[in-house]
């Protein structure tokens, strides 16, 4: 058993980061995913993760948004912890109901978008809002409508996912998880399951959001040349570990690793 | 020895169709009872309890492995033994409510597993209550795969409700038996008891396959 009294109850101080990931271990049996990720992201910066496939980066985002359980260390979001909860001075696995509350500070959009099928953009954008957060019809419309705007969705509102092109249902999944007024934002290979033509318009929509709101984001992808553009920090993973990270400018045009030096001419040799 | 007699069948008319209402009624009644049971038992395997679900499992299994005639007795019969004293009617619609909800769950089940998990995924990720994730966006996306056995099940169940006239509920077959008995004459009767059936059975299958498509298109799923 972990000793869990070195973890602190709640982060203080002058810098306590959005997300901080504290010795967190990830394992699946004998495989481990994940190895003692250290790994801190500030208030409105944006850290893009990279790495060859199986290298872990995708269980980071599905830890932080609570769909994969943790089997070390904690995950603070916001100084509070999201995977523990404290229970007579010391942190303890998180119970549902904690959980409930500790991952709504926390959106997601994923590879496979994962509209509801049933409901039109429009719905799908006001779900969360009425049913989650239990905010009026007329607002929950006002506030969705605005950003599928904001997404360039709002004259296909009232479609079925079913009869949207794969860059047009992942900006309304970007609307809908923006809809929730998340602090921290997850964009999992966002543009893996889509058309190359159609890629730069879910691009562009991240673009923006990252230039004008202070959002703190956390994206896997596999556009090198988009992670460099928008990020503030790159992560390289390789082997459950942050191989090396810093600015894109270094992390791409100087990388000091060999692994790092590996991973990048062979992506460039693909493309 | 082929000696059909118009006469008597238009006799017998008004009274069959009397019952078949009765029919109509148990079929409709046991089925509401089956849907609405069939979703408890099929949410009640899906609870993180391992032994609700062992329970409910074995429950839903016993009641698949053993005769529909057999329940009917059990309740109408045995029960008064325990003091649960019944009439045929709600004794019936227990037993053959319970029956197809056994058989309606296993439909659900399927259902219910074709939701494909980056739909529950998107639903923590909202963060919606377990409760809303079914209603709202699980069950929804189940039904249609279910439509076509759950219209099955339907059929199904308006072609067993004959068994209840084993206890004595006054539904069309037991019009039928009872009005041969004091007639001395069966050709009539159960013919026209076998051509009631096929024509409420034939249109209905097709009736649901309508209904499927429209619920499909309702949804948004096609």
């Amino acid at each position: 058993m972990e000793d869990m009294s070195q973890y602190p109850l709640e982060l203080t101080g002058p810098d306590v980061p959005m997300v901080r990931f504290m010795n967190v271990t990830k394992s699946y049996g004998a495989l481990t995913v994940l190895d003692s990720l250290d790994l801190d992201v500030s208030e409105g910066e944006m850290v893009t993760v990279i790495g060859p496939s199986g290298s872990g980066k995708t269980t980071v985002l599905r830890m932080l948004m609570t769909l994969e359980t943790i089997n070390g260390g904690v995950i603070y979001v916001d100084g509070k912890p999201l995977t523990h909860m404290e229970k007579n001075g010391v942190l303890v696995p998180a119970g549902p109901k904690y959980l409930r509350l500790a991952r709504s500070s926390i959106g997601m959009c994923f590879q496979h978008f994962n509209l509801f099928p049933h409901m039109t953009a429009l719905q799908n954008c006001m779900e969360g809002p009425m049913q989650v957060l239990g905010l009026p019809k007329a607002e929950a419309r006002e506030r969705s409508e605005e950003l599928l705007s904001m997404v360039g969705m709002i004259d296909k509102k009232d479609q079925h996912p079913s009869r949207l092109s794969g860059g047009q249902q992942q900006r309304v999944a970007i609307a809908r998880a923006l809809a929730m007024r998340p602090k921290v934002m997850l964009f999992d290979e966002v543009t893996s399951a889509l058309d190359p033509e159609v890629i730069g318009e879910v691009t562009g929509v991240i673009r923006n959001l990252v230039a004008e709101h202070n959002l703190t984001m956390l994206m896997v992808t596999h556009q090198m040349g988009f992670a460099r553009d928008i990020s503030d920090r790159v992560c390289f993973f390789y082997q459950g570990k942050i191989e090396e990270q810093g600015a894109p400018e270094s992390l791409f045009g100087n990388p000091q690793r060999e692994r790092t030096q590996q991973f990048l001419s062979a992506v460039k040799a693909a493309d | 020895m082929f000696d059909w007699r118009w006469d008597f069948a238009y006799e017998i008319l008004p009274r069959l169709l009397q019952a078949t209402l009765n029919t109509l009624a148990a079929a409709g009644v046991g089925y509401g009872i089956a849907v609405v049971l069939g979703l408890v038992f099929a949410l009640a395997q899906r609870t993180p309890s391992r032994i609700v679900t062992m329970v409910v499992r074995e429950c839903v299994e016993f009641i698949r492995s053993t005769p529909l005639v057999l329940q009917i007795f059990f309740v109408f019969f045995v029960g008064p033994q325990f003091g649960i004293r019944l009439s045929p009617w709600v004794a019936g619609m227990i037993a053959i409510g319970l029956h197809y909800s056994a058989y309606l769950s296993e439909v659900y089940r399927g259902g219910l597993d074709s939701v494909p998990k980056g739909q529950w995924e998107a639903c923590t990720a909202l963060n919606l209550s377990t409760t809303k994730t079914y209603f709202r966006v699980i069950i929804p996306q189940a039904l249609p795969p279910s439509l076509a056995g759950m219209g099955n099940y339907l059929v199904g169940i308006f072609k067993d409700t004959p068994m209840l006239s084993v206890i004595g509920v006054a539904e069309l077959m037991q019009a039928a038996n009872a009005i041969g008995g004091s007639n001395y004459r069966y050709l009539e009767p159960y013919t026209m008891v076998g051509i009631i059936f096929l024509a409420i059975s034939l249109p209905a299958a097709g009736l649901i396959r309508v209904f499927e498509a429209w619920v499909r298109k309702k949804l948004g799923m096609n």
